[in-house]
């Protein structure tokens, strides 16, 4: 999920008013080149198929990875005989993640031993929760906070769901620990923020499964795996969209400020932190979304959380299962989401006093990629209604919290109010409804499905899999960087030799390919359908109004979630990957491609009306041509998207590079073969973000 | 004779005793080699020729000037003239390449950072044209920024914004934010802003140029009552060259970073340097800036013993009904003594070439 | 709420009423939360105990039934520990797991954690036999009773060819933790066969149950003990006998699975801590049909994992009290 920033641009002087000189776009021929590049691609794998494909077959191994497995031999040897790094550091920062949740769930989620209770129990749980989102985020978030947590318990993961809560909560306090200095420091600082992008950038493109399997090596399974790497997932967004915030602050504040002669913390403090605010809360969003969802797969290493039933529901096959326990996922998103937002915009008028604050339009991100959901569940109203005084406020929740103890003492002292009640539990009801309704669904549709996903296989698939993967690895390679080149230039083109370098140095080139069979197949798929459900959403408001929500549905539910209605209608393959992937990847492209129509400036699409243009002159003309720059920052995020589904399509046969990771995270000898195909995973993401972010850097523009 | 007169008489420094502000052979420079143009023939290279020699860009070139204490100094030109660069040059809002810059006695070039602080913070103050207000701050406290960052007292504080916000006309604003307000009431805030502290200099960078003309008009007429009631020291910058004769004592004429020409209006428009500056003023109507020293004519033999009398820097079109009244040439006086004759034929001269 | 106590006064009095007010509740009766029994009858108390899971229903079996034993005789806290093979070896080592209940060989982990680090000791057989191999739905036996020959394979591979198959024919995997040398028999018995993971227990059995409703042709990696032969008869196809030693070289096995004896491990830590959970599980035995007829009730029945362990362990009192002798 590498984030598109700024096309990289003239470094201009930094002139006001100064009339830059005008880069005239030479007619380069793109589609040509790109048509005698596949030409001579045809014809090379006509000649050449079959050879150096340098293919590695599943058990085979290489110096690399051997010495991968030797490098964690020796550190699982050092960390077991006292190292001081790894048994004396990295051990008690592990032994100290691993207490804290510890500690954190007896206290409220697991049996606190000898107790066969937590401390406080759910009607405790539930009154604590209620009051902090009523003392941060008003009485409507309250409101939504309580309804989430019964539904925890209504559909029976009252533990694992208030496990993830955990998880999440710590893994975003310690980002926030860390991420906003240094987010402020990129933002204040050229230096740090040269230094630290490539480290985000990296973050955002290695897959999840890639440095999980390490850190459990080095953190041991369990809480404290899950919280590093969900810090690790989730530091990125903030860090950046902390930056983003500190650096747009408007350039003549700044200097206005500055000509009032502020030092650089009064800068920092009265000037830039405060106005950043706005941008930095949704960063702490972002943060937020991003940690929920890798505290779901961090159930595979152990963390403790509704991770568990997804998993344990994909390896059984249990739709039903996963519908529920996929649905309390999406229940705590949007708690989480809807009270930070709303927390953010009440300190925001408490900080402007009794006056309602104007309706801004939110903050525009480039890198904000997950909506807002529905806001009707935590606006607060907006009147001319004055807010009580800070005194009123506190005696308010002072006496709020009155119940709240009574609530706490009660859920220690009676049993039905400690564990949430079995026979209030509908979860199991609503997963075999879920589950039959599956199965009628699968039984009645599934020769039409398998004869849709024989066709894109052998139609599409296969072929492409074979130009690919037959052809030898230099032409391959030449390929790629021809098409780099043509599309975006010598950067691009460098960028891409060194990303080949990397792929072959794992010894995997083979899968590589393969997995950039499945990568561009899924992308053209995914993009076809953004095209589609993106114009109709951008031409037609009731369009948007009915498929927004859904298409914000399907971006909070963790992506583990879909796999297993995708495995029951389409059996484990290739296609399913594809399938998960584009699941994943349409939402957001067709968001981008829906705004970018949109945005076409209405005086233009009048003007056509005026020159009786047809509807369908209209998107091919004026509409799609128009929105060239959302359809290629569409494109690069889909690219993105389903690139980061390669290992999850991996679970499902998907294959290739993806499958290598997961088993190189479950069995010994594969280890280091599965950490070279994360490397070559990362390699190819960097490769196709760049090859796409130049090619609309250049083409973009109209 | 008399012309040349004219121009002894205003030219690059103000020949008055104490200088608010002294610029001498200022440099801005951008890009990467920046440091190494001055001094080699490159630097009397066009400013295209030059980015496109070297890739740098000459913002602000050579150029001196001096401002006297309660003067009203106007930098104009069009964009892309350096001026806005130039202003900040002036607090090193913008560091510049080379030359001096001279405030109250104080060298600014070589102030250290805590001393330029403390310029800023007490004898220079600045309006942007954009406002730089703080959104998250009320009017008041917006106006008080200044007093705060350098840790006046809050009660201190308020009084002073409180008198600046009366000053400028936003009573009953004091507690709206910056976003409710319109474009030329946010700007009276930065003006109040740039008054809290009680500066010596003020600066404006194209304060009304984002604002509609009725209101440009009042903000205007505001900066002039301001000037008369505070009496400070301004340099103003503008595009609007009607903005520039309207409030500038003298006009400093820029153009690809170069000085085309410093002076008073009426010199400005009566004797423009040079064809781009004439074309300039072409649109200007003279009779509202052209003082009877430019319309005159030397006495011929006899006519200055008598007829009535009018001072020279009487601008054309306030003389004009007594010029046309009176039966016959009046006598054109600087102080006491006649400086020429000036008749109908002068004033119609005027007046009549705007109106066709 | 000690804090809040202390904050202030105000805080102080609101929590004061508000403790009276729980206190005078708390009086009006109902059942009050009382502590568990903290350990069985003298010696040591337990403590935790963290049984790993590995992903397959026998497996499953046989962790609930120790963890049900050890929860309500022992008095232990048991954790159960969602992971594969080989990290429940890894997690042994660094002491976040006590126990894997059901161990498939894994000889080179044995040399690793067990010969050399020392970190993880055998615990015992479990009392079940291990099978794995290449399985056919019973109606391809009956229909190709020369299929269960691997010999014979090359003939029917046309008929196994699915879309992922690369037009050879499939031999569908399963988890990919899973104990396998698939590819290196398909590669070094020169089978036209092409390796596909199916992805879990369930995939597999879901496969096997479709392909003998439907009567499709399915070759798939499946293993004993197993439920699911009570519902359908899979039929084994025979690979070249297994001799000890022929497995030694992953790369280079031409050879059947070896019967396993299923075992046991404890970790070290575990081990010295002197729980009596120690005893329990190196006590733990179970047949094949016992196990199988636990998870049934799991996998089939779709019943809680530890009301099954109670159904059994109720059922054969005799047996639990062997394990704990």
């Amino acid at each position: 999920m590498t984030t598109l920033q700024a096309p990289p641009g003239r470094p201009g002087p930094n002139v006001k008013e100064e009339q830059p000189y005008v880069d005239t776009a030479p007619n380069r021929h793109t589609a040509l080149w790109l048509a005698v590049t596949v030409a001579v691609w045809v014809v090379g794998w006509l000649i050449f198929r079959g050879q150096d494909t340098r293919t590695l077959s599943f058990q085979d191994l290489n110096g690399f990875h051997r010495w991968l497995n030797d490098l964690r031999d020796s550190i699982q040897l050092a960390s077991s005989r006292g190292n001081w790094f790894f048994h004396g550091v990295i051990g008690n920062i592990s032994a100290f993640f691993n207490w804290l949740v510890g500690q954190l769930q007896e206290l409220v989620s697991t049996p606190a031993f000898p107790r066969p209770v937590p401390q406080i129990g759910w009607l405790g749980v539930l009154a604590l929760l209620a009051w902090v989102a009523y003392a941060v985020a008003g009485v409507r978030s309250a409101a939504l906070v309580l309804l989430s947590v019964l539904g925890f318990g209504f559909l029976g993961y009252w533990g694992d769901s208030i496990d993830t809560l955990i998880i999440t909560v710590l893994a975003v306090l310690i980002c926030c620990l860390i991420g906003l200095p240094l987010g402020i420091a990129m933002a204040r600082r050229k230096a740090v923020s040269v230094a630290v992008t490539p480290v985000l950038d990296l973050m955002q493109t290695m897959p999840a499964f890639a440095y999980l399997a390490p850190l459990a090596l080095i953190f041991g399974i369990g809480a404290s795996s899950a919280v590093v790497c969900t810090l690790i997932y989730a530091l990125p967004p903030l860090v950046r969209i902390t930056e983003h915030g500190i650096r747009s602050v408007p350039e003549t504040t700044l200097e206005a400020a500055g000509s009032l002669g502020v030092t650089k913390q009064q800068m920092l403090r009265r000037v830039q932190l405060p106005m950043a605010r706005r941008t930095i809360v949704v960063g702490i969003n972002q943060c937020t979304m991003a940690a929920l969802s890798m505290a779901t797969i961090a159930a595979f290493v152990n963390s403790p959380g509704l991770g568990k039933p997804v998993i344990a529901a994909l390896q059984s096959l249990d739709v039903g299962g996963a519908a529920v326990s996929g649905f309390c996922i999406v229940i705590a998103a949007i708690m989480l989401d809807r009270t930070t937002t709303a927390a953010s915009e009440r300190a925001e008028k408490l900080n402007r006093g009794a006056l309602a604050s104007v309706s801004r339009p939110g903050v525009m991100l480039m890198t904000v990629v997950l909506e807002k959901l529905p806001r009707w569940a935590t606006e607060e109203q907006r009147g001319r209604r004055p807010l009580p005084s800070p005194l009123f406020r506190r005696a308010v929740l002072a006496l709020t919290f009155i119940p709240v103890l009574v609530a706490i003492l009660l859920s220690r002292q009676y049993l039905s109010l400690a564990t949430f009640s079995s026979s209030a539990n509908v979860g199991p009801r609503i997963a075999t409804a879920v589950s039959d309704l599956t199965d009628t669904v699968v039984n009645s549709v599934d020769t039409f499905t398998n004869a849709f996903k024989n066709v894109i296989s052998y139609g599409l698939l296969n072929p492409l899999q074979s130009l690919l993967g037959e052809a030898p690895w230099w032409l391959m390679a030449a390929v790629l960087i021809s098409v780099a080149f043509f599309l975006g230039g010598w950067r691009p083109a460098a960028v891409t030799v060194v990303c080949e370098a990397v792929i072959l140095g794992t010894g995997l080139w083979h899968d590589a390919m393969v997995t950039l069979t499945m990568t561009l197949v899924a992308t053209v798929m995914v993009m076809v359908l953004a095209m589609l459900l993106g114009v109709w959403m951008g031409r037609s408001r009731p369009a948007d109004t009915v498929v927004r929500p859904v298409l914000d549905t399907f971006q909070t539910i963790p992506p583990f979630v879909y796999l297993v209605p995708a495995l029951a209608l389409f059996s484990s393959s290739r296609f399913t990957a594809i399938v998960a992937a584009m699941a994943y990847a349409v939402p957001i492209a067709t968001k981008l491609v829906a705004d970018g129509i949109r945005g076409v400036s209405p005086s233009t699409v009048e003007a056509a009306r005026s020159a009786g243009i047809t509807s369908r002159q209209m998107i091919m003309k004026v509409q799609l041509p128009m929105a060239r720059e959302a359809l290629v920052l569409a494109t690069n995020q889909g690219l993105l998207y389903v690139l980061s589904m390669v290992v999850i399509g991996g679970m499902v046969g998907g294959g290739s590079l993806g499958y290598l990771v997961v088993s190189g995270f479950s069995q010994a000898q594969l280890f280091g073969k599965g950490i070279a195909a994360g490397i070559a995973i990362t390699a190819l993401g960097v490769m196709l973000d760049r090859i796409t972010r130049y090619a609309a850097a250049r083409h973009g523009r109209i | 004779m008399t012309q040349t007169q004219a121009k002894e008489h205003s030219g690059a420094t103000t020949g008055e005793g104490d200088v608010a502000l002294s610029v001498k052979d200022l440099w801005k420079i951008f890009g990467d080699k920046a440091d190494k143009v001055i001094g080699t023939p490159d630097a009397e290279l066009s400013r295209q020729e030059l980015q496109a020699k070297t890739g740098c860009v000459a913002a602000v070139k050579d150029v001196s000037f001096e401002v006297a204490p309660g003067e009203v100094f106007v930098v104009m030109g069009l964009s892309g003239s350096g001026k806005s660069t130039l202003v900040r040059l002036l607090t090193r809002l913008i560091e510049p390449t080379q030359g001096s810059i001279r405030m109250a006695g104080e060298d600014i070039t070589s102030a250290s950072d805590q001393q330029l602080r403390d310029l800023r913070r007490k004898h220079v103050a600045m309006v942007f044209q954009h406002f730089g207000l703080l959104p998250h701050r009320k009017v008041v406290d917006n106006i008080a920024f200044g007093l705060e960052v350098r840790g006046v007292s809050r009660t201190e504080r308020r009084n002073r914004a409180q008198e600046m916000v009366d000053l400028v006309g936003l009573s009953g604003y004091e507690n709206s934010y910056p976003d409710q307000l319109s474009g030329g009431m946010q700007q009276r805030v930065g003006l109040a802003r740039a008054l809290a502290a009680d500066p010596q200099l003020l600066m404006f960078d194209e304060p009304f140029s984002a604002l509609d003309p009725l209101i440009r008009r009042d903000m205007q007429n505001e900066v002039i009552r301001l000037h008369e009631e505070v009496g400070k020291t301004m340099v103003f910058i503008t595009h609007d060259l009607a903005e520039a004769l309207k409030l500038g004592d003298r006009i400093l004429i820029m153009r690809d970073g170069e000085i085309i020409q410093i002076g008073r209006p009426d010199e400005v428009v009566g004797a423009p340097a040079d064809d781009y500056v004439k074309d300039f003023v072409s649109e200007v109507p003279k009779s509202h800036v052209l003082t009877l020293r430019w319309v005159m004519r030397p006495a011929r033999p006899g006519e200055a013993d008598n007829g009535p009398t009018l001072q020279a820097d009487r601008v054309v079109r306030d003389a004009a009904r007594e010029v046309l009244a009176a039966d016959g040439p009046c006598r054109v006086f600087a102080g006491e003594e006649f400086i020429g004759m000036v008749d109908d034929e002068d004033i119609l001269r005027v007046v009549v070439a705007e109106e066709g | 709420m000690k804090t809040g106590m202390t904050r202030g006064p105000r805080r102080l009095r609101l929590a004061a009423i508000a403790a009276t007010a729980a206190l005078v509740l708390a009086g009006c009766g109902g059942s009050n939360i009382k502590q568990t029994k903290t350990s069985s009858a003298g010696g040591k108390s337990c403590g935790e105990l963290n049984i790993a899971v590995n992903p397959w229903t026998g497996y499953e079996t046989n962790a609930h039934l120790i963890g049900y034993v050890a929860e309500t005789k022992l008095g232990c806290k048991v954790n159960y520990q969602d992971v594969k093979e080989e990290v429940g070896w890894q997690g042994m080592a660094n002491g976040t797991i006590d126990t894997i209940v059901e161990n498939w060989g894994h000889a080179d982990l044995v040399k690793k954690y067990i010969t050399q680090q020392k970190t993880v000791e055998d615990a015992g057989p479990t009392g079940s036999k291990g099978i794995i191999g290449w399985y056919v739905p019973p109606w391809m036996a009956q229909k190709y009773p020369d299929i269960t020959s691997w010999k014979s394979l090359n003939k029917y591979a046309s008929m196994f060819k699915t879309s992922e198959s690369g037009g050879k024919g499939q031999l569908l995997d399963g988890d990919p933790s899973y104990v396998t040398n698939d590819e290196a028999l398909v590669k070094n018995l020169n089978l036209n066969y092409k390796v596909v993971t199916g992805g879990s227990e369930a995939a597999l059995i879901q496969s096997f149950r479709s392909a003998e409703k439907n009567k499709t042709p399915l070759l798939a990696y499946f293993y004993e003990p197993q439920w699911f032969f009570s519902e359908v008869k899979l039929v084994k196809v025979n690979l070249p006998r297994y001799k000890p030693g022929c497995d030694a070289n992953p790369a280079k096995v031409a050879c059947d699975y070896p019967p396993y004896k299923l075992n046991k491990l404890i970790s070290k830590k575990f081990a010295d801590s002197g729980s009596p959970a120690v005893k329990l599980v190196k006590g733990f035995k179970i047949s094949n049909d016992d196990q199988n007829l636990v998870s049934t009730d799991i996998a089939e029945k779709k019943m809680d994992p530890d009301a099954a362990a109670k159904k059994w362990v109720e059922a054969n009192p005799a047996k639990v009290s062997a394990w704990l002798k």
